[in-house]
């Protein structure tokens, strides 16, 4: 028996709490000292890896994959849900479909199971996750059952939400039993449907959902990182939109530049092989900086980024993001969950 | 004021309270009697009048009779058949709607009323009669119903009825065979007429274990037949409530009134009903549907500012069904129903849990509950949603919004006062000040903000400085002397937090092979820093604000915890104050400074003396030793007090002053010059004092208080108010001097 464990069950909670403390023992406790540890508020790490594709990417289901790129998703951080199960998709269908009917319907009751025009379908995104420890990430989809169309049985699609956990285990030191961690929520449909769902969500597994808007520093991070990725052949050119706020309307300074000129310039800055550091990212967009002040005499770090787009991705300081590479999508997602971990923790 | 009256109406209300059985056996031998034909002496006989008084006796013999005619039912010949009828009538109203009837006559009533013996007409007012006095026997009721079978009454008296047993449902002294009922209710929903008001009484009596899928069909069904009706809607909003995972309803927001009309008819006589039966029987638990309760109108899923409302949580969609699952939500009570302590006590093995947990801020009876359960999985999905609510409202995060801060406000209001209540601090508000104080300006939430601080849990003084007190210190000397005092309060009460809590039983226990200090000495050592860390802060403000008295107080008030932390909190901390705070002190010019001075170092004196004497009785096992340093400095600081204030002789012992330099001050009399009578701060008593004593006098010589006159002045001051120069006097000088 462990001697802390006896006393601390015998006396107050308040004295266990400390005795925890002390230990270090509990969830609770272990979440208390990672926050005490980052002793700045911002923990941002000044190195972090160039995405690279994982194993378990390859278990990834292609027509999965398909719904998931070239999408704008709004993405939301989201805290870990209570009392979630994966094997209870079929019963979640049910509730949420009739919790969706009952709501568009207000007033009008509705039996669950009955057959609505709309369908709710979850299912597992088998793969998209860092490690084995990462919990699976899951698919939300609501269909409209439109009578014309029978052939398609699946309808149209109005509105997908994904819940994920890329690489995040390492970073989460709180998990108990039951809680699931999946901390990055991306939802692409109507903001009532999205609303509509995050509070059923909310109200069945006790979690708290919010917008994750990304900041021109972590944007800046994402234009090196999305850069240095070796791409085979490049989709769309490297862009990036500033800013800048004057009345009557605000002035949006757009700066495109051939994604291999983009290559070759971070190349020149980039030292450690295989990392991305805070030096780097700074010197990369001091140079876009100087060379934009060369020709149109504008000091862009006096603005604000808020767009960067590239071949691999693009997000938006509003906290959207569209992916466009299938091999880097386990990168992308794992900045992101890193992201909404911190706005969480 | 015991009239007969009140006599036999508590008589009555003992009896009801005996116990069922009694109750039982009473009516029953009632009832026999009751058969017709042997009906003459009926209400004699009945126990409810045995003890009636002359006074009564009219009214009451009127009653019998009227109950005997009703019973027989309607003559064929009669001469005065509408007169007699109509004064029989009379006098049943009469009483009912002044005194109420008792359960018996309104058991005989009842039946007559549905038996349809007399005309609809009749059968209405006397329905309308059936106001009890007190209860309402249930097996009256089930007789009742059985009429409705039979088809001799008609529609309108049944709707009547079916309102009656609504109004007055909460006076049917037991529930148990109407229950059993419920299915012959819920077949009446058929009737269109009959619906609003059976909805009502379903709405009533639906428990957990009436909800099951037919029923939920067939009020589809209804609904799919009638549209949007409220009392459908009610009805099965409470059927979402038991059973979610078999339907679903969103009410709309705006509709507060479910059931209309039925109790009009009897709303005067429910009152007095109510009265007389005072809180004896206290009212069922009633439950409210959801949005009428709903504070938030807006939909704002995303933005958390308001809390979200107290719900049962669906365990139903909360993973794997054990077995423990389906037993306990048999017996579970949901929150919803939860009113009173006494009734958290009864459940709170079985209490069914919010859906959000933290929706327990907004519910006092829950709080007791979150106080003492042990499951870490509560605190941590309170722990979840506050810290992320924290940080997404956070207005000074986000763009300023002057409706957005207000909100916020309110909800930090919120979090501390339950913060309060549990007397302890969360952990996301710790980590929320800590990750927003580098970006506060100092201002917005200032009192929300520094109360938080308060509630800082108990940590390692070395650890919670670079989180916290690093950041602090900048916004602390660059602020005004307003926001120094707060701070300073608010260290006081973090202190004063932190005391309560190390003082608390056994929890200090040295553990060794701990990761973590967590001896004792590594615990006080987290307070001597911390105290350590305010008497810089002090000191350096001190400076900043040019020795002013409202700060001074603010700091006086901090030592007045320090200075007795050993006696008050039986903790091994004996710190003293700075010197330049003494120095500033003793010099201040206002009274009230030097006075806290003076009690701040009595008590110092009595922890010192304390600490002292312990120390000598268990040397060998005291883990802490009276430093000498500290004695010394205390009497350095005694000495000081002593010699300025008492004996006139300042900068001769402790603070030495060259003569030369004193002399160059051009001040002759500076011997005199800090003593009680010339000190700066009191000089203004040391005049009044005079004038008091000889109002004829042209001049006033303060010098003049000495010998019997001094002692008369220190009797003057006490008497001022000036308690702690009074302790600090009786405990450090004798006086032997003065006699």
């Amino acid at each position: 028996m462990d001697p802390y464990d006896s006393q601390g069950s015998t006396s107050r909670r308040r004295t266990s709490n400390l005795k925890d403390y002390f230990v270090g023992a509990t969830p609770l406790q272990k979440r208390l000292e990672s926050i005490r540890r980052q002793s700045s508020f911002f923990p941002s790490p000044p190195r972090r890896k160039i995405p690279q594709g994982t194993e378990l990417q390859e278990e990834i289901d292609p027509q999965k994959v398909g719904f998931l790129l070239h999408k704008q998703w709004t993405v939301y951080s989201l805290t870990p849900l209570y009392k979630f199960s994966y094997t209870n998709f079929k019963e979640y269908s049910r509730l949420l479909s009739a919790f969706i009917a009952a709501e568009k319907q207000k007033g009008l009751a509705v039996q669950v199971g009955e057959d609505f025009n709309i369908k709710v379908i979850f299912s597992n995104l088998v793969g998209v996750r860092g490690t084995q420890r990462d919990p699976e990430a899951f698919l939300v989809q609501i269909l409209s059952k439109s009578q014309s169309s029978r052939e398609h049985r699946e309808g149209r699609v109005l509105w997908t939400g994904w819940f994920c956990c890329v690489f995040g285990e390492s970073l989460l030191e709180t998990v108990s039993e039951d809680f699931t961690c999946l901390p990055l929520f991306l939802a692409n449909g109507a903001e009532s449907n999205t609303s509509l769902i995050g509070g059923w969500f909310q109200k069945t597994f006790d979690c708290c959902f919010s917008p994750l808007a990304i900041s021109a520093f972590h944007l800046s991070w994402m234009a090196a990182m999305w850069t240095a990725c070796e791409m085979d052949h490049y989709m769309a050119t490297t862009e990036f939109f500033w800013s800048v706020p004057c009345s009557p309307q605000s002035l949006d300074i757009s700066y495109a530049i051939h994604p291999e000129d983009a290559k070759a310039l971070w190349d020149s800055v980039h030292k450690t092989p295989g990392e991305v550091t805070q030096e780097e990212v700074d010197l990369f967009m001091d140079c876009l900086y100087s060379h934009f002040h060369r020709h149109f005499r504008i000091h862009l770090s006096a603005t604000r980024l808020v767009r960067v787009s590239t071949s691999v991705a693009s997000a938006h300081t509003d906290g959207k993001i569209k992916i466009l590479c299938h091999k880097y999508l386990i990168g992308v997602l794992a900045y992101m969950t890193e992201l909404a971990i911190f706005k969480t923790e | 004021m015991a009239t007969p009256r009140n006599t036999r109406r508590s008589q009555l209300r003992s009896r009801i309270s005996q116990g069922s059985d009694s109750y039982q056996t009473n009516l029953l031998a009632w009832k026999v009697k009751a058969e017709p034909g042997n009906s003459k002496c009926v209400l004699k006989d009945s126990s409810a009048v045995e003890d009636s008084t002359h006074a009564d006796d009219q009214a009451e013999d009127d009653l019998r009779i009227a109950v005997e005619y009703f019973q027989r039912g309607p003559r064929k010949a009669s001469l005065n058949k509408e007169k007699i009828l109509e004064k029989r009538l009379k006098t049943l109203e009469n009483v009912a709607w002044k005194n109420g009837l008792a359960p018996e006559t309104i058991d005989i009533l009842l039946n007559v009323a549905l038996s349809g013996k007399f005309g609809n007409a009749i059968n209405t007012r006397i329905l309308k009669c059936m106001i009890p006095e007190t209860l309402i026997s249930e097996d009256s009721v089930v007789k009742a119903v059985s009429w409705l079978c039979v088809g001799k009454c008609s529609g309108n008296i049944k709707v009547l009825f079916y309102r009656w047993l609504v109004a007055m449902f909460d006076f049917i002294d037991r529930k148990k065979q109407i229950s059993l009922l419920y299915g012959f209710f819920f077949a009446s929903l058929q009737d269109d007429a009959l619906c609003p008001y059976v909805c009502h009484l379903l709405y009533l009596l639906t428990k957990k274990e009436n909800v099951k899928p037919f029923r939920v069909r067939k009020l589809l069904d209804l609904q799919v037949k009638m549209g949007m009706q409220p009392h459908l809607q009610a009805l099965l909003s409470l059927y979402k409530f038991f059973a979610p995972t078999l339907i679903s309803v969103s009410l709309p927001v705006r509709r507060k009134i479910y059931f209309n009309n039925s109790k009009n008819l009897w709303a005067s006589a429910l009152i007095a009903v109510k009265q007389r039966n005072q809180g004896a029987f206290p009212e069922p638990p009633k439950l409210i549907l959801g949005p009428s309760k709903g504070r938030s109108l807006k939909r704002k899923w995303s933005s958390h500012s308001v809390i979200p409302a107290l719900n049962s949580a669906n365990i139903e969609c909360r993973g794997k069904k054990h077995l423990s699952d389906f037993l306990r939500s048999e017996i579970s009570l949901p929150i919803e129903q939860l009113q009173s302590f006494p009734q958290l006590l009864q459940n709170i093995h079985c209490l069914e849990l919010p859906s959000q947990m933290i929706s327990v801020l907004n519910s006092s009876l829950l709080l007791h509950y979150i106080n003492c359960v042990s499951d870490e999985a509560i605190l941590l999905r309170l722990s979840y949603w506050l810290s992320q609510t924290l940080q997404e409202e956070c207005i000074w995060y986000n763009i300023n919004n002057y409706e957005q801060e207000k909100e916020f406000t309110n909800f930090l209001d919120i979090v501390i006062r339950v913060q309060c209540f549990l007397q302890e601090g969360f952990y996301s508000c710790e980590a929320f000040l800590y990750k927003s104080l580098p970006l506060w300006d100092g201002f917005s939430c200032r009192s929300q903000f520094l109360q938080l601080l308060t509630w800082i849990p108990f940590i390692s003084f070395s650890e919670v400085k670079p989180l916290f007190f690093d950041h602090l210190a900048p916004l602390f000397f660059t602020s005004t002397i307003y926001f120094k005092c707060s701070v300073l309060q608010s260290l006081t009460e973090l202190l004063q937090n932190w005391l309560l809590w190390l003082s608390m039983d056994d929890h200090v226990q040295p553990v060794t092979s701990s990761p973590l200090e967590t001896t004792l000495g590594g615990s006080m050592d987290s307070v001597f820093q911390l105290i350590d860390y305010v008497g810089w802060l002090s000191v350096i403000a001190i400076r900043l604000e040019s020795n002013s008295t409202l700060l001074l107080h603010f700091i006086l008030d901090f030592y007045e915890k320090v200075c007795n932390i050993y006696i008050n909190y039986d903790l091994p901390i004996l710190v003293l104050f700075p010197t330049a705070i003494f120095h500033s002190a003793l010099l201040s010019l206002d009274a009230s400074i030097l006075n806290q001075l003076c009690y701040i170092i009595y008590r110092y004196r009595n922890n010192l003396t304390a600490a002292k004497k312990n120390n000598l009785l268990k040397k060998e096992k005291s883990e802490f030793s009276l430093s000498s340093k500290i004695c010394q400095e205390f009497n350095y600081y005694l000495t000081v007090m002593v010699h300025c204030l008492w004996m006139s002789t300042p900068f001769e012992k402790g603070v030495y002053i060259d003569p030369q330099i004193l002399e160059n001050t051009e001040v002759t009399e500076y011997r005199n010059s800090l003593n009680l009578v010339h000190h700066p701060s009191l000089l203004s008593y040391a005049a009044c004092f005079l004038l008091q004593e000889s109002p004829e006098e042209r001049t006033v010589d303060v010098s003049s208080i000495r010998g019997k006159k001094w002692n008369r002045y220190l009797d003057y001051l006490f008497s001022e108010g000036f308690q702690g120069l009074k302790l600090f006097i009786k405990s450090s000088i004798h006086c032997s001097s003065v006699s």
